[in-house]
């Protein structure tokens, strides 16, 4: 591991001063980025421990709720109001990683977790282009079983690892950040890029840029939400495919619907085409299949990865079916 | 400041670089805690930080600078083996129950599984919850199985690891 300094920022402020030196990096609870310190992946010439900034989780007067970016994801999990009013967020928290690993992880450091492409972490024997930019990528033509299938490129065909994203897609989160230009507020949904020529570049964040919290909109729907993930093993495995969905119907109707997809898309996929192929049709299978078929009408499956494609609009169409009362 | 380690004051590495687990067994020489992939991938460094599981593997020493850690040598009343020292409650359960072959994976379990159970009993869910809203988490077998799925045994002792923390902490257990 490269020699870097450390540092614990009094307030956000001076998190801000500090992490705007080159080469420094914020570190929340360091289960990805010390992993990648240590195979020498990232190389940080300073870390900027943000785990002492506020994590707090809060609700608004506006009816929202605040995740302080330095909540840890179990807090998150077993709050009462994600529990009760946002389902599918602990949910998808709960089936990522391990207890031990979601004690520590922050927030705001799940949305900034890279991929777990295995190109990615062979620096000594394989091409990447988000680690070394213009390299190339050996996963594409490689053993691709666990890459994606929608928003790839012809340079990176990684997928967005989280579960806790999925859910925050799906569910309007709005990400709020701080610089030295003031604070902004970014949908999810915009907050990671697609690949592109610039797999390097993942979000739109600016250098220095910090995650202050994330926002979950009152969203009365998300009561009646769940996320399903269908991994390799029970647990403690990344998902092939996950489905982070919400549903309301009224006279066996969707009024409202929100859907998002993990394990098959190079960033959390929020399924725009499938919601909008089913407000306003029967709740029933026939119409959540057609929506299933919407979403994945893209799909470019490699060489090992085409089951994904079926057992995606599989899992969309039996979480859809649960939440609408039936059989899944 | 320093890390109390068991409830005694360390002075956090001056290298930064230092893994807590690296801190435990070569600056303090508490062996109790095991290198297993040393990448978040098997549990074996599991120590409890405030009461917290963490997994000593991904953490920087000095993250837990002002912090408390407690390893599997601070889980015993007394010193373990010597007169008057009495293991933990599960301690003596993996003993009786067979809750390991090799051992090198028990340090980890056990301090896994007693940030479990405090984690069960302020009601933070599982991937096999059924019932969300629910304040009571009952430790079925399958709770504690999906409850302990980042601790694994190479040896596939898991049958009686999960007999031994269902005698202590399964719904019903008197502690």
């Amino acid at each position: 591991m490269k020699l870097f300094t450390y540092a614990r920022p009094a307030d956000a402020e001076d998190a801000l001063h500090q992490g705007a030196a080159d080469g420094a990096r914020y570190l929340g609870g360091g289960t990805n980025l010390v992993d990648l310190m240590r195979e020498t992946i990232e190389r940080p010439g300073a870390l900027i421990d943000v785990t002492g900034l506020p994590g707090a989780i809060e609700e608004t007067a506006g009816g929202s709720l605040l995740l302080g970016a330095a909540a840890r994801n179990t807090a998150v999990a077993e709050h009462r109001a994600v529990r009760t009013r946002y389902p599918m967020l602990a949910r998808a928290i709960m089936a990522g990683a391990s207890p031990q690993i979601r004690n520590m992880a922050t927030v705001a450091g799940n949305l900034l977790q890279r991929t777990r492409c295995a190109y990615f972490y062979d620096h000594a024997g394989s091409r990447c282009n988000k680690r070394v930019p213009g390299q190339g990528c050996d996963a594409i033509e490689g053993f691709n079983r666990e890459h994606a299938i929608l928003g790839a490129s012809a340079a990176c065909v990684a997928t967005h690892p989280s579960d806790m994203c999925v859910a925050l897609a799906a569910l309007d989160a709005v990400v709020h950040t701080r610089s030295a230009d003031g604070g902004r507020t970014v949908p999810l949904t915009e907050l990671h890029r697609l690949p592109g020529d610039h797999p390097e570049i993942e979000t739109i964040l600016q250098p220095g840029e910090l995650v202050t919290a994330v926002e979950l909109p009152a969203l009365p729907l998300a009561a009646r939400s769940t996320y399903r993930k269908v991994r390799d093993r029970a647990s403690y495995a990344f998902a092939l495919v996950s489905v982070a969905a919400a549903l309301d119907t009224r006279g066996g109707a969707v009024r409202d619907v929100r859907i998002a997809l993990g394990g098959v898309a190079t960033k959390p996929w929020r399924a725009w085409r499938a919601e909008e192929a089913l407000r306003g049709r029967p709740a029933g299978a026939e119409s959540f299949r057609a929506a299933a078929e919407a979403e994945l009408a893209d799909a470019r499956p490699l060489a090992d990865n085409g089951f994904k494609v079926e057992l995606a609009k599989r899992t969309i169409t039996a979480v859809l079916t649960e939440l609408a009362g039936g059989e899944a | 400041m320093s890390i109390s380690v068991n409830g005694s004051a360390a002075e956090p590495p001056e290298d930064p670089r230092v893994s807590l687990l690296d801190f435990l067994r070569e600056r303090l020489q508490l062996h109790g805690t095991k290198k297993g992939c040393d990448q978040g991938a098997c549990g074996a460094c599991t120590v409890l930080a405030d009461g917290e599981r963490i997994l000593s593997c991904l953490a920087l020493a000095v993250q837990y600078d002002g912090r408390s850690v407690t390893t599997i040598e601070g889980l015993a009343a007394g010193a373990a083996g010597e007169p008057g020292g009495v293991l933990h409650p599960l301690q003596q359960a993996f003993i009786d129950r067979d809750g390991f072959q090799c051992g090198y994976c028990t340090p980890g379990q056990i301090c896994s599984a007693v940030g479990m159970a405090a984690e069960a009993r302020r009601g933070v869910p599982s991937h096999v919850t059924a019932d969300l809203s629910a304040d009571q988490i009952a430790l079925s077998r399958d709770e504690l199985r999906e409850r302990m799925s980042g601790n694994l045994c190479r040896c596939g002792a898991h049958n009686g690891i999960i007999d031994a923390i269902s005698e202590i902490y399964a719904a019903g257990a008197v502690r």
